[in-house]
């Protein structure tokens, strides 16, 4: 599934030129940069789920240079504001990188109920193993019936280990017997899946406090990477998901699913802006080789798309 | 994150004080702030852009330029149109009064189809009927297990086979005829809505077990997309209602309004937590608060009625606006507050506290210390605090199993409360900012 935006950007092209024509009506039809226009561009960035505060950024940034240049065509003033956005997206720290600088390299995934985390692991297992990597897979959803039964097929299908404990049992634990096992048998890299969890649950965030502090005490100074898995369906609520497991266990990085629909995750500009932290990978779909890497352009294009 | 519309709209006429009448233009504005709310609870901007549209009219009546508080008027208005659209009452789910019941539930990926069936059925097992959970969830790995285990937990039966979807569909309801089952509840794989295939599958489903509800099952999280999913599998399926989960984290859940917008069916339950018994039958108007950024103030006064004597709390009631509320009075409420459920959850519903208090350890647990200093204290020290010296709060440590520290942060905290409650009793809800729980 290589170059989805791509592939998603061609087949859009249609309704793109639409949006690009209703601009530029606005534009053409009056002799300044009225409010239509902003407002316009501001639906936009609001039902792709930017939300108000990172849409009105934007457009007042805009407004700005339009003013200054007092006449402009209306894909330029397009262009304009997606060359923001992705200066907004590439702002912060840089994304993962998928280089194995340590061994075993730890990834802990973290987020709320549903969002994708066991499948993303699936596929970042298989990522890692056809780069010629060992994988290890952390089964520390000991809560969720069938969790780790899911998990097992993933470890099945990517040809990784799987250590597992009982249900209901400590999950930091687990995370601790696995980072161990992991050094034990010489793996590269260890992929930690956890419950889905609401952030607003305090006893469930210091569970995933504990599991974090497990896996530290296990090889010191893992976690390296900790993932936030977010649906690109999510609305306004990813800001308040970010900031949450962000506080409690420190995020490296995003991982923004089910792309494949028609939502367009606008919600990482405004976790970008406020918090820094990049995607670092995007899911694409069910299969396991749908998985890619974060490509800022292509996502703003797709917004617009 | 973001402030009640209620503070909002007050900072608009706020600034507007003095300056006499209010004009059309004041409530232009104040109108683009409910829109605001609106978009950050998720509604689609179209539906609040109609919406707002909609309330417009009245607001710019008579009644709302003349008002001294003009800000509530505006969120009474939209407060009630919001109730009215949401469904005016709660609605139970429809069963076949010939013959065998089916329920479908049917969504998006994650949305939390598979829990929903676990909860469906128990409460209908709790309600006498004879419910079966069919697995049809053919493509998520693990995800028949998942149902198998909850039936499990719940001695409710599951029924599936390693046919396709739509054949297990038929052969579970086969299996229920056989069985003297009258409740079949059919567990199918989260999709896109733009999935054609996957989408013509639910489509067969249907036919071939003609449910009595379909229920679309989506996540209080979900953003401006809402409209196009609800619409797609409405438009494929004709849902009945919808069952909207997640609802106990933060999110505001406008994407119940867009839902309602395009498909015209109503909200019919809640998914309130992990565990089956976490279902509540829907209430539009705790719902229109909420997208209002307004709390769950129902539910909390509801949970409060269940749990607090009336007559003892109007006399709290008085104490706590004397300042004369005592480690007594403090000890009865814990017994009342711990059996309205864990601290956290009541705290979520008061509006604008739920914010404030975000973040800090709100942890049962030292309430289960409390309790044991309290109960460590005479009568006397009790009733009047300031007479617990040095050698009492040493005796009060050790009689609980606390340090000397413990007790002393108590009784500072419990001062700083008293200090606390009395302004709060003159000023309203803002002096809530600030405040701490004393544990
Ligand atoms: N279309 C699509 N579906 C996805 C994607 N990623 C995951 N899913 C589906 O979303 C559903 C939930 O995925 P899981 O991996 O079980 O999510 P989770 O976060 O582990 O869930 P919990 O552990 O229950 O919190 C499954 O049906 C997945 O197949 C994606 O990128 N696209
Ligand atoms: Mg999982």
């Amino acid at each position: 599934m290589r170059g989805f935006f791509k592939k998603l950007r061609n087949g859009l092209q249609k309704t793109r030129e639409q949006l690009v024509g209703q601009i530029s009506e606005v534009v053409t039809g009056t002799p300044q940069f009225d409010d239509e226009l902003f407002e316009e561009i501001e639906e936009v960035l609001i039902a792709s789920d930017c939300g108000l505060e990172t849409a009105a950024h934007l457009t007042g940034r805009l407004r700005e240079v339009c003013e200054e240049r007092k006449t402009m065509k209306a894909t330029e003033v397009v262009e304009i504001i997606k060359e923001q956005m992705i200066v907004m997206l590439n702002g912060g720290s840089a994304p993962v990188d998928a280089v194995i600088d340590v061994t075993p390299k730890v990834y802990l995934f973290v987020g709320v109920n549903g969002t994708g985390k066991t499948t993303s692991i699936g596929k970042i297992g298989e990522h890692f193993r056809s780069a010629g990597k060992s994988v290890l897979f952390a089964a520390c959803d000991t809560f969720r019936a069938a969790a780790r039964e899911q998990l097992q097929i993933w470890a099945d299908r990517s040809g990784a280990d799987l250590v597992s404990g009982d249900d209901g049992s400590d999950p930091a634990a687990v995370a601790f017997d696995a980072v161990n096992a992991a050094k034990a048998r010489g793996r590269d890299v260890v992929l930690i899946d956890t419950a889905g969890r609401l952030h607003t649950k305090h006893n469930l965030m210091e569970e995933l406090k504990k599991i974090s502090r497990a896996v530290d005490k296990a090889l010191p100074g893992a976690p390296h990477e900790t993932l936030l898995v977010l649906d690109a369906t999510t609305g306004q609520n990813g800001v308040s998901q970010a900031e949450s497991f962000g506080d409690a266990v420190g995020l490296t990085g995003l991982i923004l699913t089910k792309l494949d629909g028609t939502a367009k995750g606008g919600i990482i500009l405004g976790i970008r802006q406020r918090f820094g932290v990049p995607v670092s990978w995007i899911g694409v779909g069910e299969k396991i080789d749908d998985l890619e890497t974060f490509d800022s352009r292509e996502f703003i294009e797709a917004l617009f798309a | 994150m973001f402030d009640s519309l209620g503070d909002r709209l007050d900072g608009v006429f706020k600034s507007l004080r003095g300056q006499g009448r209010l004009s059309e233009e004041n409530i232009k504005d104040a109108l683009k702030e409910v829109r605001r709310a609106f978009l950050e609870a998720d509604v689609n901007y179209k539906v609040a852009k109609k919406f707002v549209a909609g309330v417009t009219e009245e607001s710019l009546g008579e009644k709302v330029l003349t008002s001294v508080t003009p800000g509530q008027l505006i969120i009474k208005i939209v407060h009630d149109k919001l109730v009215e659209l949401l469904g005016g009452q709660s609605r139970e789910l429809a069963y076949n009064p010939r013959g065998i019941t089916v329920w479908m539930m049917v969504g998006l990926q994650g949305s939390g189809k598979t829990t929903g069936c676990a909860k469906l059925g128990l409460r209908a097992k709790r309600a006498g009927r004879k419910p079966l959970l069919v697995a049809a969830d053919i493509y998520r790995p693990a995800a028949k297990d998942q149902l198998r285990v909850l039936g499990k937990a719940l001695d409710i039966p599951v029924f599936t086979t390693d046919d396709d979807a739509v054949r297990i569909a038929g052969q579970g309801l086969a299996y229920a005829k056989e069985n003297e089952i009258d409740l079949v509840i059919l567990d199918t794989a989260g999709r896109l809505h733009i999935d054609e295939e996957l989408m013509g599958e639910l489509q067969q489903m249907k036919k071939a077990v003609r449910p009595t509800e379909i229920m679309f099952v989506a996540d209080a999280m979900t953003g401006q997309d809402a409209v196009k999913s609800a619409d797609a599998f409405h438009q494929a399926l004709g849902i009945d209602g919808v069952m909207l989960t997640k609802i106990d984290g933060d999110a505001r859940g406008g994407a119940a309004l867009s839902i309602l917008e395009v498909t015209g069916r109503p909200i019919k339950f809640l998914g309130i937590g992990e565990k089956p018994a976490d279902l509540e039958v829907f209430h539009p108007s705790r719902l229109a608060s909420r997208i209002l950024g307004m709390g769950d103030v129902v539910t909390l006064v509801e949970k409060a009625q269940a749990a607090v004597d009336t007559k003892k709390a109007i006399e709290l009631e008085k104490k706590l606006r004397k300042a004369q509320f005592t480690f007594e009075d403090f000890y009865d409420q814990l017994q009342q507050v711990k059996q309205m459920g864990s601290l956290e959850s009541i705290i979520s519903m008061i509006p604008g506290v739920g914010k404030a208090l975000k973040g800090l350890p709100i942890d049962d647990h030292a309430l289960v210390r409390i309790e044991a200093m309290i109960q460590s204290m005479t009568l006397q020290e009790r009733r009047t605090p300031s007479i617990i010296s040095g050698s009492r709060r040493a005796r009060i440590a050790k009689g609980s199993g606390n340090s000397i520290q413990d007790v002393n942060k108590l009784i500072k905290q419990f001062g700083d409360m008293q200090k606390m409650m009395k302004k709060l009793g003159k000023m309203g809800p803002k002096a809530l900012s600030g405040f701490k729980f004393p544990m």
